[in-house]
């Protein structure tokens, strides 16, 4: 059998076509030139209205409210919570973030659980409160591209939520500098900016769902409830019903190694399920460099290790997988309401 | 036509199975104010946001000066302006803020739409009202902020749906006579959508009739009311001061030529022609020695129209 000979000429020319074309279409985009400029004023304006909204101050009020709680109360019991022996009290920091007495939650708890609030109360009616105004059809009318009002919502307001949790986070830090009179090492301070990053996704999480329901439903009450639901589905009901279902399997004391870390091994499956539980896994680990596995260890595995806390990066990858199940979480919730709202058809009130 | 600035070609919109448009065909020259008329529900608004690229027609396509709206709506939203009914600013902002949001996202730097919107302003009469909330304006103020908000992107076609919907009769006016004064001065195509016949005779170059997903008559308001009521023949009514019967004056009158048909309503005398023969029948009817009463070439009005198409349909 004989192979078509190709010449080297060939082949450029066919690239130099290709090229060509490729000169021409940014050519022709150019004549149809869409000022990127406009994503930016949408953003500007969007974040303007939120920073001046009511319900954000209520929002940022109560957190900021729970977070003095939570340092308080963190700073105030951290003599107890910092054994000389135990390789956490290098990280004297992070604990900060971690530690409660059992009365007041801790500060990574706190924001697990408000984040969602936030995300939720900062796109529920993004979409459908803007088409009730009349406004979305008179925006989808300028000479932009559609999705830009929707990828402008979003970062608006994950913009505002980065602000609030940077500063939110540093401020924690400079509270701790003065009552505790330490500094924070390098590697906590990163420690630390991880956390707010990945505090950041999670709560993106809920801005995407927000804004998917705010593209689906007429009401923002409805949307707005429909995030509630699912929110309270995945604190409440869900681990609930993960208990009904688990209970009936669970191996007893009795039962070979082997047995008990394959029901653990399902049980952190289904668990995983949940976007707050995997939050606070990537958080908890995070935040204490002593965590070595999210699942369950052997003694075989453990044995011989040196109970010394792990260097950032080997933190970072054990909880890499949560990460990356957020930041999947976000997109496909964004795609969704991408996809729905692509294809609307937006009429004037 | 010449140079249609829009073009629309066998447009179709189905919703449920039902086509809301039907293979609707229309041609807008440059510079008219084209006005659709047509009851609620005839399909206007469905027509308009497929114009705009707003929704995906089922069928059928629209280019506007040569654009294809719905494959490029971004390019065509740069020389449409669009103009809903009751349109939405946003409230808690002036109008002032309202205009410079909607320049900047039209590519134009701060201090350009600053000036831009100001002048935009003092076009539409509301340069005493610029600083204050949108939220604070009347229904009449807002829809003027709309034009200004239109004009923004210096437009070459503006379409208007339902504009004058919940103004008050002498802000309508202003309002419409605004719009025509717009049009004559740059140049601009409008389109007007509407179900109030006396404002669409009172700005239209041309009137498309909208039933149903169909446009059953195009034209201006005269070649309407012929083409629609009487196959395109003139009608005239007449009366004289002499007692008189049918057959007298089907007589007198039987030299004319065009007239069709001559029938009596009472005292009343009504002839149907092909040409206008008004000056004729008065004329011969005066040297026959009888003596005109009243004499009244038929104009049939958008009423009659509306009459007989909206609320029969």
């Amino acid at each position: 059998m004989r192979l078509k000979k190709i010449s080297i000429g060939s082949v450029l020319e066919q690239l130099r076509n290709n090229l060509k074309s490729l000169a021409n279409n940014s050519i022709l985009t150019e004549n149809n030139y869409v000022s990127t400029k406009a994503l930016g004023v949408i953003v500007r304006k969007e974040v303007a209205d939120y920073i001046r909204s009511w319900r954000f101050l209520i929002m940022v009020f109560l957190i900021v409210l729970t977070c003095i709680g939570s340092v308080y109360t963190a700073i105030s019991n951290m003599a107890k919570a910092v054994e000389k022996t135990h390789p956490d009290q290098l990280f004297f920091f992070l604990k900060l973030f971690t530690v409660s007495d059992g009365t007041m939650p801790s500060f990574i708890v706190f924001i697990g659980f408000l984040g969602p609030l936030l995300g939720l109360m900062l796109g529920f009616d993004a979409i459908n409160h803007e088409q009730n105004r009349g406004t979305l059809s008179r925006l989808l009318s300028q000479p932009i591209p559609r999705d830009y009002v929707l990828n402008a919502k979003f970062l608006a307001a994950y913009f505002v939520v980065s602000a609030l949790l940077l500063s939110l986070g540093l401020m924690v830090i400079g509270a701790g500098m003065i009552v505790l009179g330490v500094l924070p090492s390098a590697e906590e301070f990163i420690r630390i900016l991880t956390f707010l990053v990945i505090a950041t996704i999670y709560i993106a999480v809920w801005i995407n769902l927000a804004i998917f329901f705010s593209v689906r439903f007429r009401q923002p009450a409805t949307s707005a409830l429909a995030g509630l639901a699912v929110w309270l589905f995945f604190t409440v009901f869900y681990p609930l019903i993960l208990s009904f279902i688990l209970k009936p399997i669970e191996p007893s004391e009795m039962a070979s190694a082997a047995e008990i870390i394959k029901f653990e091994k399902v049980r952190l499956l289904l668990v995983q399920f949940m976007p707050n539980e995997l939050f606070s896994q990537a958080t908890t680990t995070l935040l204490t460099p002593s965590i070595r596995s999210i699942g369950p260890l052997t003694i075989q595995q453990v044995y011989g290790s040196i109970p010394a806390p792990l260097p950032f990066l080997q933190s970072l990858l054990i909880v890499l997988p949560q990460i990356i199940g957020l930041f999947a979480l976000t997109l496909l919730c964004f795609v969704l309401s991408y996809i729905s709202f692509m294809r609307k058809e937006v009429r004037s009130r | 036509m010449a140079n249609p600035i829009i073009e629309v070609r066998d447009l179709t919109k189905i919703y449920d199975g039902k086509p809301v448009v039907d293979h609707l065909n229309l041609l807008v020259e440059e510079g008219e104010v084209f006005g659709l008329l047509g009851p609620n529900g005839a399909g206007k608004s469905t027509t308009i946001l497929m114009l705009l690229g707003l929704t995906e027609p089922s069928e059928g396509t629209v280019t506007i000066d040569g654009i294809n709206a719905t494959r490029n709506p971004v390019a065509v939203k740069k020389i449409v302006g669009y103009l809903p009914e009751d349109v939405g600013f946003y409230d808690h902002m002036t109008g002032l803020e309202n205009l410079i949001f909607t320049s900047m996202l039209n590519g134009m730097s701060r201090s350009e739409a600053e000036i831009k919107s100001f002048q935009l302003l003092k076009k539409v009469g509301l340069e005493n009202e610029a600083n204050k909330k949108v939220g604070k304006y009347s229904r009449g103020m807002r829809q003027r902020l709309g034009l200004a908000d239109v004009l923004v992107k210096n437009p070459r076609v503006i379409i208007l749906d339902e504009p004058t919907l919940g103004i008050d009769p002498s802000g309508m006016y202003e309002f419409l006579n605004l719009i025509v004064q717009l049009s004559r001065e740059d140049k601009i195509t409008v389109l007007f959508s509407s179900h109030h016949l006396h404002q669409v005779q009172q700005v239209c170059d041309r009137v498309a009739i909208f039933v149903k997903g169909k446009v059953i008559a195009e034209g201006n308001i005269t070649q309407l009311s012929r083409k629609l009521f009487s196959n395109g023949n003139y009608q005239i009514e007449f009366a004289v001061v002499e007692k008189t019967n049918i057959d007298a004056l089907r007589k007198v009158l039987e030299n004319i030529s065009g007239i069709k048909q001559i029938e009596q309503n009472n005292d009343f005398f009504w002839i149907e022609s092909e040409n206008d023969v008004t000056a004729n029948v008065a004329r011969t009817l005066f040297e026959k020695g009888f003596n005109l009463r009243y004499l009244n070439r038929k104009e049939y009005g958008l009423d009659e129209i509306y009459q007989r198409y909206f609320i029969n349909a």
